[in-house]
């Protein structure tokens, strides 16, 4: 692929993770020259000797503010850079903002070009906040079974109960106070706790 | 009714009214319900406000004076009608050049002047020796940092774009970056120059409030459309925050406020730093010598409140000193009119009280309706008449 379809991407971003699928999915688009930084130790230097065309940096980053740095007549810069400063483009930022994702742009760059990369970028970045999501829920969903297995068996012990006769218990309790039945398994654990 | 708000902020002790409007309810005595969303960086804050994902941020003064022009960045014009703070920055220096700086020094180390030349002899000495130029850390392109730092050096004839280098850094990397020599000294806020000087690495060299006896430094930023569209939420929000920082500045309630702002989701520093800065009583050499000023950072105090349009002009004038754009009379105007004092004195219910002097230490006085004078009478500079 000739530099002229291939825009040299650098994405700047401490998570290796989110990094990998953004730049797997800028990859399979057919954009082949994409580096990952995530170092931030003498970032401009870093940008500066790679030239890339696109810059894409997540916005937990607070190195952006190195990268606004860019903007600014300089002798270390070849080519000044500009994010999205047309007017029209605020859907864009609005879509990359909420996303988590900010691009910088080298001047000169087409603007048709430089969407599909910027739609790829927000896209990645709400499928990888999804998968995040996913995984603290699923991180959440396995501590409550922990907790309510743990106060299970506290009944158990205490009430001389059968397995399925304390889960009953604590769900008939919770559904009794409007709570969850791992907040009343909580509660058990805590109480036990307590009364050693 | 509570009207829902959405306001970010930078975890600075010149956040200290914002915080301390919601944390102590003046927000919602106002009849606001207020979240206040910590940011990691000062172009998030300005792109969240421009988007409309903020509805009110804590703002560099230079940043919303960029936005209304366009300078940078997409051009959204901002009104600012209350400043959460004058001064409140300092510059610290790294062991190796403050030894460097008082061995060249002639004169009072607090003067400004003094330590500027001395700066310029050391930079000359470095160059005749072939070292690495000085390279300074600020927080932002347009950010009081950047000027204060090249009005300093300036003054003392040190070329800040020929001589030494200034680079971005973002405020929680500052530290760091002086102590493993990536910077050789930066212009930051509070807390940061104090922590520098805990760890032993640093040692401050002025209060900003040496060079600028008044300099704005942080507004309450709003897009200037919707306050027209807001003008109660605009009068709330500005009362909120003159009542918030007036209890700030109450000695009996500095324990209470350095507190609140320490929690882990404000500022998260130790509550003792914080109440240095407040208190203007700063440790500035890691030997424990202390230097006191009831000018180091002005919150609810001497009307520092109150949006000074002259300010906004010399901060513009430092946009056209070091090059960032060139000068246009309908461009000072409008970067003059970000700062909206009839909108705080309307909300305060107060007669408008006279501006605080610039007062800075070289040069003649600031005279906004004469710009190009105050360009003129400086040697260094990237701006052409």
């Amino acid at each position: 692929m000739s530099a002229e379809s291939s825009p040299k991407i650098v994405i700047v971003d401490e998570s290796p993770i989110r990094a990998a699928i953004l730049e797997e999915g800028l990859r399979e688009a057919g954009y082949t020259g994409v580096v990952h930084i995530s170092e931030m130790q003498s970032l401009l230097a870093r940008i500066y000797a790679l030239d890339p065309d696109i810059i894409v940096i997540d916005l937990e980053n607070p190195s952006r503010d190195v990268l606004e740095q860019m903007f600014q007549v300089s002798r270390a810069v070849r080519r000044p850079i500009a994010m999205f400063v047309d007017q029209s483009d605020a859907a864009s930022i609005q879509a990359s903002v909420e996303a988590g994702v900010s691009a910088y742009i080298v001047d000169g760059l087409k603007k048709e070009r430089i969407k599909p990369i910027l739609d790829l970028c927000v896209s990645r970045f709400n499928a990888f906040a999804k998968l995040q999501d996913e995984l603290d829920r699923t991180k959440h969903a396995l501590e409550e079974r922990k907790v309510i297995d743990r106060a299970k068996g506290i009944l158990m012990k205490v009430k001389g109960l059968t397995e399925e006769e304390a889960y009953v218990l604590m769900r008939s309790t919770a559904m009794r106070e409007k709570k969850k039945i791992g907040e009343i398994a909580q509660s058990i654990l805590t109480a036990s706790e307590l009364l050693k | 009714m509570t009207a829902p708000l959405c306001i970010g902020f930078i975890p600075l002790v010149d956040a200290a009214a914002l915080i301390v409007a919601v944390d102590k309810g003046f927000a919602g005595a106002e009849g606001l319900d207020v979240t206040l969303v910590r940011e990691v960086s000062w172009s998030n804050v300005r792109d969240k406000l421009n988007i409309g994902l903020f509805d009110a941020a804590h703002l560099l003064a230079p940043v919303a004076i960029a936005s209304s022009l366009g300078l940078g960045h997409v051009k959204v014009p901002i009104a600012a009608p209350f400043n959460l703070g004058l001064n409140g920055n300092a510059i610290t220096v790294s062991p190796s050049l403050h030894a460097a700086l008082m061995e060249a020094i002639d004169g009072d180390r607090l003067d400004p002047m003094a330590t500027a030349r001395a700066l310029a002899r050391v930079v000359a000495k470095r160059r005749k020796s072939g070292a690495q130029p000085l390279t300074f850390g600020m927080t932002f392109p347009f950010s009081t940092h950047n000027y204060q730092l090249r009005f300093w050096m300036a003054a003392g004839g040190v070329d800040p774009d020929e001589d030494v280098q200034l680079v971005v850094l973002p405020p929680p990397y500052m530290v760091d970056s002086l102590a493993n020599g990536h910077v050789d000294a930066f212009c930051v806020g509070a807390p940061w120059n104090s922590i520098a000087v805990d760890l032993g690495i640093g040692h401050i060299l002025h209060f900003v409030a040496d060079i600028l006896h008044n300099a704005v430094e942080k507004v309450l930023a709003l897009r200037q459309d919707w306050s027209e569209k807001h003008p109660d939420l605009v009068t709330a929000l500005v009362r909120a925050h003159l009542r918030a920082s007036e209890f700030i500045e109450q000695p009996e309630n500095r324990t209470e406020v350095a507190q609140i702002l320490a929690q882990p989701a404000r500022i998260g520093v130790d509550a003792s730093v914080i109440q240095r800065t407040l208190d203007g009583r700063l440790k500035v050499s890691p030997d424990g010598t202390m230097r006191e000023s009831n000018r180091y950072l002005l919150l609810g105090r001497e009307a520092a409140g109150r949006p000074d349009p002259a300010q906004a002009a010399w901060l513009y004038a430092q946009m056209v000193r070091w090059g960032q754009t060139p000068f246009k009379p309908e461009a000072l105007r409008a970067a003059m009119a970000v700062f909206r004092p009839e909108l705080f004195d309307a909300a305060s219910g107060r007669p408008a009280s006279a501006p605080n002097a610039i007062g800075a230490f070289a040069g003649p006085p600031f005279d906004p309706e004469d710009v190009s004078a105050h360009l003129a009478a400086f040697e260094i500079g990237r701006w052409k008449p």
